[in-house]
């Protein structure tokens, strides 16, 4: 049997905000709480720290707002890889596997999930690196297709609804001002024009008041 | 293989077409109406629970509505030099699934296409004269003018209770509508939506210009409407959640909040899902002849043959083409030849990013509703003078309030930042994240001869049967027509105060870049006269007339206007013609 991974996370790691259990119910993390061990589906611990690295310098956390490892961007990533997209189970392929036309889309073999398994073996140190390293690392990989899978995933794990593990408390959403899946614009569409109107951020769940499966859990 | 016993009327696809075409047969006759459904039966009460953007607009697995291409897509090339390649993930194309099809997941968008459009050959060579025409051109008329069209489209839209503004009542042109549109037998259903805030700036903007906007109209309602089947919807929340997503309290027009409550009344008429269309059998295959029913392999892997006494084929514009060329019926269109009919003149949605603008105030651009905006139809096809143009027909500027989520719209940055990732990038990206918009433009897609279907040498289904492969590039007429419609973006987009303009890139190769289009038309054509056409103008196929064909492919090339409301139509036109005529005299209708 697969030995299973934990990311073991200190506060100041992930900067100081909230980590997930084993059932997926999201708990806080204090800068005095003991280090915390999140189980992993797909990555090892040492991939999910290069991940977290990584993910970090394509969205800091700087004075504007939080970044991916306040959103839980690594923990995004590695539910989606161990679940039906990482494993191309909707994905068209059958061969033959031709190099084409770029404005083809991807034509490669390779689920998501064995992009990153591949690729993070040439990244292997870069969360001991300092960050202008970090930089220098990704800018020689940025026209690869394993970067444009990390921004894009960087970009969904920072603004998914937190069922699927990022975007923690909302605060993707916080920052850009999106309310999340509101029930009801109809008496502000025709206000707040050339003003901010920034209703308080609800996931689907509180909307519903139901746990909705999220499509990474499907078997 | 098992064989069924024979049912009257059998449709394959149960789509907007397919069930409006039960619901109007099963509802008006005795006669039994089976459609058959690859997909899943959905639930619309449960479609609040899909309002997650990642299983929604990007995964496309909420509710299952979307194709699951790792069992059936498409192949694409721009020439014949090109190997044409699948397309391995859904984006350009996002063809529906399950009851309802793409009708729960649908934009909405619903214009009436341009009297012209119908007659769009003999109009052009009339005003312009046939050297005008673009080299390797394949467009033609319908067979069928708008005259003949406005009943069909007045029930179609008392059928969804379209919201809009008239510009045309009878010839009394009406300012604040469009007075360039066709004429219209009275007003619309019900009024248009609210236009938020992004869309009124652009209506002040293309005022001041001369130009005439008029409110979008659309098949989300503005306020609570009761159909003439008796169907009560809710009005729009502006929730945004409409485009990819079902609408959660069914304000949007799709087919199982309009269609399903009145099939469900009638006995006669009955929706058979998870059941895959191998083929159309003829009565003499391969050749001519009326065609007996069809096989199909249902969920448990069986092979069944299904008879019927009229065939009615109302699946996506891809599947049209591919069963018709699959099950040998009429001749492949040949490429270097001419001859044949079946697969040619696809076409598509041509719409582009006139300008992308960065606003000096915040949009609160998360409010809106997938279709609802302005539009200016004064550049549209036969409104636009081309005399002095380097290309024909023309198409509307728009901008729309879409309702946007984060996932799919974060990112874009202004030329002056530098980068797609990092500190410099995340700061531009997070501040401006609400002033970004488009000035939008939606052109005519002329058909050519190059661009066309015929059956993949390589690719394959999940059952072994070869995928549709498409071969279609833009020609210069699209492209000249790109170019105009840049710089009256730009125009626009100043006038509105833009602090930051990007215009469109050149329009390059058609790609597979996701929402360039998504409706594609064309393949099995209605036309004039079966040298030239699949299907005649009543959408019964030429050599077998106890075959009809609905939707997208039956369109002769890509008008201005969405699709839908057209396809539904001459749905509606198609089911007056059978229960009239068609049932008294079973016969060629044309």
């Amino acid at each position: 049997m697969k030995r299973r991974h934990f990311l073991t996370v200190s506060a100041a790691t992930i900067g100081g905000l909230l980590i997930y259990s084993l059932d997926g119910k999201v708990f806080r993390v204090s800068a005095e709480t003991k280090p915390v061990r999140v189980p992993l589906r797909f990555f090892s611990e040492n991939e999910a720290r290069i991940v977290a690295a990584a993910t970090e310098r394509i969205f800091p956390s700087d004075e504007v707002g939080p970044g991916a490892k306040d959103a839980g961007v690594v923990i995004y990533i590695d539910r989606q890889l161990a679940g039906p997209y990482g494993q191309d189970r909707y994905r068209y392929t059958q061969g033959p596997f031709e190099s084409g036309a770029p404005d083809l889309g991807y034509q490669g073999k390779e689920s998501p999930s064995q992009v990153y398994r591949e690729e993070l073996q040439k990244l292997k140190g870069f969360d001991q690196l300092k960050p202008a390293e970090q930089d220098e690392r990704l800018k020689q990989i940025e026209s690869t297709h394993f970067f444009s899978l990390l921004r894009r995933h960087t970009i969904e794990g920072m603004f998914c609804d937190p069922m699927h593990g990022g975007n923690i408390d909302m605060i993707g959403w916080q920052m850009i001002g999106f309310p999340g899946p509101r029930m009801s614009n109809r008496d502000d569409v025709a206000k707040h024009f050339g003003e901010s109107f920034r209703p308080k951020p609800s996931s689907l769940f509180q909307i519903t008041g139901t746990k909705v499966p999220a499509s990474e859990d499907q078997k | 293989m098992k064989t069924l016993s024979a049912v009257d009327v059998l449709i394959v696809g149960g789509g907007w077409t397919g069930l409006l075409m039960a619901k109007e047969l099963g509802s008006r006759t005795p006669l039994s109406v089976v459609v058959l459904e690859r997909g899943p039966a959905h639930n619309p009460d449960e479609y609040v629970k899909e309002m997650d953007e990642l299983d929604g607009a990007i995964r496309k697995r909420s509710g299952i509505k979307v194709q699951d291409c790792s069992k059936e897509t498409a192949t694409l090339r721009r020439s014949e030099s090109e190997r044409a390649l699948p397309l391995r993930e859904l984006g350009l194309l996002i063809p529906g699934t399950g009851v309802g099809g793409a009708g729960e997941h649908w934009g909405a968008t619903s214009y009436r296409m341009m009297p012209e459009c119908f007659e769009v050959l003999s109009k052009t060579v009339e005003k312009y004269g046939a050297k005008r025409l673009p080299e390797g051109h394949s467009i033609q008329d319908w067979g069928v003018t708008y005259d003949e069209m406005e009943p069909y489209y007045t029930r179609a839209e008392a059928l969804m209770g379209i919201s809009g503004k008239a510009g045309n009542i009878r010839g009394k042109l009406i300012e604040g509508g469009n007075i360039f549109e066709g004429w219209r037998s009275g007003e619309y259903p019900t009024p248009p939506t609210t236009t938020p805030y992004f869309s009124s700036l652009f209506g002040e903007a293309v005022k001041s210009l001369g130009y005439h906007p008029f409110p979008a109209p659309v098949a989300t309602l503005s306020e609570a409407y009761t159909n003439p089947d008796g169907v009560s919807r809710p009005g729009c929340t502006y929730c945004g959640y409409c485009n990819m997503y079902g609408c959660m309290i069914g304000a949007k027009a799709q087919p199982t909040s309009l269609l399903l409550p009145v099939i469900k009344k009638h006995k006669n008429i009955s929706i058979r899902t998870g059941v895959w269309i191998r083929r159309i059998l003829r009565e003499h295959s391969p050749g001519k002849g009326r065609v007996r029913g069809v096989t199909y392999t249902d969920a448990s892997g069986e092979e069944v043959f299904q008879p019927a006494e009229v065939v009615v084929l109302a699946t996506w514009t891809l599947n049209n083409t591919r069963l018709l060329l699959l099950s040998g019926i009429g001749e492949p269109y040949n490429v270097k030849t001419g001859d044949g009919n079946v697969g040619r003149n696809l076409s598509a949605d041509f719409k582009i990013a006139a300008a992308r603008v960065w606003m000096e105030k915040p949009l609160n651009r998360f409010i809106g509703s997938a279709p609802t905006g302005v539009s200016v139809g004064d550049l549209d096809g036969g409104v636009l003078d081309n005399t002095n143009l380097p290309f024909l027909r023309g198409g509307m500027l728009r901008a729309l309030n879409s309702g946007y989520q984060p996932i799919a719209t974060f990112g874009p940055v202004p030329r002056s930042v530098k980068g797609t990732w990092g500190s410099e990038w995340k700061k531009a990206a997070v501040n401006l994240y609400d002033q970004m918009e488009d000035v939008r433009y939606d052109g005519e897609f002329f058909a050519y001869k190059s661009n066309y279907m015929d059956l993949d040498p390589t690719y394959k289904d999940v059952h072994g049967d070869p995928l549709i492969r498409l071969t279609i590039d833009w020609g210069e007429n699209e492209h000249r027509m790109a170019e105009f419609a840049t710089a009256k973006g730009i125009e626009v987009a100043r006038v509105m105060g833009a602090k930051e303009i990007i215009p469109f890139r050149e329009l390059g190769h058609f790609d597979a870049n996701p929402y360039v289009v998504t409706q594609l038309r064309g393949g099995t054509i209605m036309g004039k006269s079966p040298d030239s056409s699949v299907l005649n103008p009543y959408l019964q196929h030429w050599q077998a007339p106890n075959l009809f064909v609905l939707g997208g492919s039956v369109i002769p090339y890509a008008p201005t206007a969405r699709p839908t409301l057209t396809l539904l139509t001459l749905t509606i036109r198609t089911a007056d013609a059978i229960v009239d005529r068609y049932l008294k005299n079973p016969g060629p209708l044309a």
